[in-house]
């Protein structure tokens, strides 16, 4: 009888990894966003000496401190569930993909943890200008981390300077410099980190505003608005254009992923961006995609069937064509193998020929069927549309804001306070989506044509994931309806002012 | 810089990484004291707010220590997390709700009340030491996992690590020497947490009470830790022959580790004596608060050689005893010699790291934490 892994298995260690991924992001865009906008406020603060800034930046670190220990808590989990349930992947890549979780931990958390400390209780026992190095310095770590967890992330979409050991049975790095600033890795940071401002303005935005609501703290509700929605705009149009170049980048390495973003099947030609059902833009996806009015882009359709031209002049594979060539790698890798342990050189050599010439492809080995290769597609069209969508409103959003509160128009608008408060959650529903779109859309892939999800998960029984899957479930719900409790109590009470002292 | 001096090397601050995370297990050992040592709210709130301002750097060297051994060792990482589930899950449950604890406990809204969350402090305090101290015990007494690579050529079932029964790493609580180094761990963290709590903190009352308490986790921890260090030296041990890679069964390994490398030997007797002096000074002094700095060195030091001596000299640190022909040696589980190298420069860093963490914690620990001090800090917990 032969072994086979649980496609259920797949399924719920998927599951659990999405679970805890999407509830650790609910928390990590507020920490980069409030990092930047309390940084600046504390700034405000030591160049001009207004205590005001000083009591307006400790509010939002009290919320900052809040949602931090969440962030941290399920970040945990995240490191280590790359052992504990995708361990195959850990070996088959781990020699390139763990060089940057521990450059991470050596260089960003490190920083993080020790400024964050001389941060929160260091108002009375540094100076004030080592007091604000530690504000930024903090951020700085987040960011850092940040940056290294999407190195890693953008080495699994478009896996570059690596090159397969069969001794090993692994990818080994070859180029560390191709690895760490990858384009895809340098857009995919810039993307990621601004549109966590975005998150951080919204909420700063959001939250002055309910002060206004209410009549409150209009001095301070006011100065945060300014500050926040500077950022906000700032990071809103710098966001749509790094965008922009992901976009490029992956109409080219991911032709499936933009394929599944707009739910085109059959591509062509001067291709229009659709919008919503009929509604199209004429030729916008040609010039997204590739920025050629008549730029060729693949339908689902045409990426499994092949036979259209690359940009490269040769002509693409249709998918039976790459399975196929990827069970001739494993099958040369097994006699490899096979053949180095018997000490027959001259068949390891001719193997190991064949394994060379059909590496490119040795993931669609393991893939059973064509059709496994086409992700979720309405999932992805309509998380790339609201994406998109939101991400045009919010830079609307900032600049009406922006243009009201110099118009000092802002702390009568009532409408406008009750939008801003409104457009919290649309701030995290934008930030989920464009994790969906980037996550989902790359299915089945683990490691982009390099290895499926169904070849990187841990041996496990199925009822073990499950339960695991479950308490993550509960233990993060509960978490986070803490985490909103303390937040709501502690933006109720709003900010507190310094008495006598500077 | 050679491929096996790159792997020595990285061993070492793999385990340098992990002797920190035994002595940081301190803010562990001071938590499941909490309503032992904290008579009242306001004790518990001091102890709480002593290992609060601490608790960040426990939780960092532990996500470091495993990036590090994923970088540098991805076949540990792969076969004993992916293999030793729910070991490692309990232990990273427990550390979930110590990280939202401190912030959570005193704030109003916070949904589950203080007692609760202090509550999560103490299970973390038991769970996290006691299964950290199991799990590091089965580097010398072997665990029931498959390591084959054949795998990966075979479609069906690609998975090169697998677990050789269903227990998922609760497996080892069935072995009693890990217990007793995981109790041993346990008490050990709850000394360091005493000792952290004389240094830290200034009370009448509570300080005391400390130093009683150290004598009480002392004495337990000096029993366990002796005979796991007894049983160990006399036990067979995991060898591996430098020439073929085969693994067997040596006699009295580790005791001839320690003698074929006496450098090791010596880190290790000065590590205790570091131990129990720190121990000694403030279990029978009534102003030494300085106890901590003898003893945290010396936990370090002590784990430390333990660590390289499970490691080096052919030995097998991560033993199987389903197959021992599977167990990991540093060559045949670690990374390429070009990762291993790119991450020896970034190594370069950590004596920079290190030097602002501590100019950092001894900016703020400059008077020992009061009552007074937390009342006027809006931040305490």
């Amino acid at each position: 009888m032969f072994e086979h892994i649980d496609t259920s298995l797949i399924d719920w260690s998927r599951a659990q990894f999405a679970l805890t991924a999407m509830y650790h992001w609910l928390f990590v865009p507020l920490t980069l966003g409030l990092a930047v906008i309390m940084g600046l406020m504390e700034t405000f603060y030591v160049t001009t000496g207004k205590v005001f800034w000083k009591d307006t930046a400790r509010f939002w670190m009290k919320l900052f401190g809040i949602n931090f220990a969440v962030g941290v808590a399920t970040g945990l989990i995240l490191e280590f569930e790359f052992g504990t349930n995708w361990s195959n992947y850990s070996w088959f890549v781990g020699d390139i993909f763990g060089a940057p979780l521990a450059i991470e931990g050596i260089l960003a958390f490190f920083m993080e943890a020790t400024f964050i400390a001389v941060m929160f209780f260091g108002w009375n026992k540094v100076s004030k200008r080592f007091h604000l190095a530690s504000t930024w310095l903090t951020g700085l770590g987040a960011t850092i981390s940040a940056w290294w967890i999407l190195v890693a992330n953008a080495w699994m979409q478009h896996p570059v300077g690596m090159a397969f050991n069969p001794e090993t049975v692994r990818n080994e790095m070859v180029d560390f410099t191709a690895v760490a600033l990858s384009p895809m890795a340098v857009a995919k940071f810039f993307h990621t980190v601004l549109s966590c401002w975005i998150v951080g303005a919204v909420f700063v935005v959001g939250v002055s505003c309910w002060y206004l609501l209410r009549n409150r703290q209009k001095e301070f509700a006011l100065g945060s608005i300014k500050v926040g929605a500077s950022v906000g705009l700032f990071a809103a149009v710098a966001t749509a254009w790094t965008g922009d170049i992901s976009g490029v980048q992956v109409a080219k390495l991911q032709p499936m992923k933009i394929a599944a973003a707009e739910g085109l099947y059959n591509g062509g030609n001067g291709m229009p961006f659709t919008i919503v059902g009929d509604l199209k833009v004429p030729k916008m996806l040609s010039i997204l995609a590739t920025h050629d009015i008549e730029g060729y882009v693949p339908g689902i359709n045409n990426l499994l069937e092949g036979g259209y031209q690359l940009p490269d002049g040769t002509t693409a594979l249709s998918a039976e064509e790459k399975i196929k060539r990827g069970q001739i790698a494993i099958t040369a890798l097994d006699a490899f193998r096979k053949a180095h342990k018997a000490g027959d050189e001259t068949t390891a050599s001719t193997a190991r020929k064949t394994l060379d010439e059909n590496v490119e492809y040795f993931g669609y080995g393991y893939i059973k069927d064509p059709s496994h290769l086409v992700p979720n597609v309405e999932l992805t069209f309509w998380s790339f549309r609201i994406m998109v969508g939101l991400g045009g409103y919010f830079i609307l959003f900032f600049i009406i804001v922006l243009i009201m509160s110099k118009k000092e128009k802002l702390a009568y608008m009532r409408w406008l306070q009750q939008a801003a408060l409104w457009t919290i959650p649309l701030a995290y529903i934008g930030s989920q989506a464009g994790w969906v779109v980037a996550e989902v859309g790359r299915q089945p892939w683990a490691i982009q044509d390099m290895l499926p999800v169904g070849a990187a998960i841990s041996k496990l029984q199925t009822g073990s994931v499950q339960l695991t899957f479950f308490i993550f479930l509960i233990l993060f719900t509960v978490l986070l309806c803490a985490e909103t409790g303390i937040m709501l109590k502690a933006i109720k009470k709003g900010p507190e002012e310094t008495k006598n002292r500077k | 810089m050679d491929y096996i001096f790159l792997q020595n090397y990285w061993w070492f601050l793999v385990s340098l990484l992990g002797a920190l995370l035994v002595f940081l297990l301190f803010v562990q050992g001071g938590n499941s004291l909490l309503f032992t040592l904290g008579r009242n709210d306001e004790e518990r709130t001091l102890l709480v707010n002593s290992t609060g301002r601490k608790w960040e750097f426990t939780f960092t060297t532990l996500v470091t220590f495993g990036g590090a051994f994923f970088a540098s060792f991805p076949l540990f990482y792969s076969t004993s997390f992916g293999g030793a589930y729910w070991l490692w899950m309990i232990i990273l449950f427990s550390f979930v709700l110590q990280a939202v604890s401190y912030e959570f406990q005193s704030k109003l809204g916070n949904l589950l009340g203080k007692r609760t969350y202090q509550c999560f402090l103490v299970a973390n305090g038991i769970v996290g030491p006691l299964l950290l101290g199991g799990a590091v015990a089965t580097f010398f007494t072997g665990s029931h996992f498959l390591v084959d690579k054949e795998n990966m050529g075979n479609e069906l079932m690609p998975v090169i690590s697998s677990w050789a029964n269903e227990w998922h790493g609760l497996d080892a609580l069935a072995n009693p020497w890990n217990l007793v180094l995981g109790f041993a761990v346990f008490f050990l963290a709850r000394l360091l947490g005493n000792l952290y709590f004389i240094n830290n903190i200034s009370d009448n009352e509570l300080i005391p009470r400390c130093r009683r308490q150290l004598i009480t986790d002392a004495v337990p921890f000096l029993i366990l830790f002796s005979g796991f260090i007894v049983r160990t030296l006399l036990a067979d041990g995991f060898a591996v022959n430098p020439d073929t890679k085969e693994v067997y069964m040596e006699p009295c390994k580790y005791l001839i580790n320690l003698t074929d490398m006496p450098l090791l030997l010596v880190l290790f007797l000065v590590g205790v004596a570091g131990v129990l002096w720190g121990i000694g000074k403030a279990a029978f002094s009534h102003t030494a608060t300085r106890g901590i700095w003898l003893a945290g060195p010396g936990v370090v030091l002590t784990v430390l050689s333990l660590l390289l001596c499970v490691g080096y000299n052919d030995t097998a640190y991560y033993p199987s005893t389903s197959d021992l022909q599977s167990s990991l040696t540093l060559a045949n589980s670690c990374s390429s010699e070009f990762t291993l190298r790119t991450m020896a420069y970034v190594s370069i860093l950590i004596p920079f790291v290190l030097a602002y963490i501590i100019y950092a914690w001894h900016a703020i620990d400059r008077k020992p934490i009061t009552t007074n001090e937390l009342e006027e800090d809006e931040h305490a917990y």
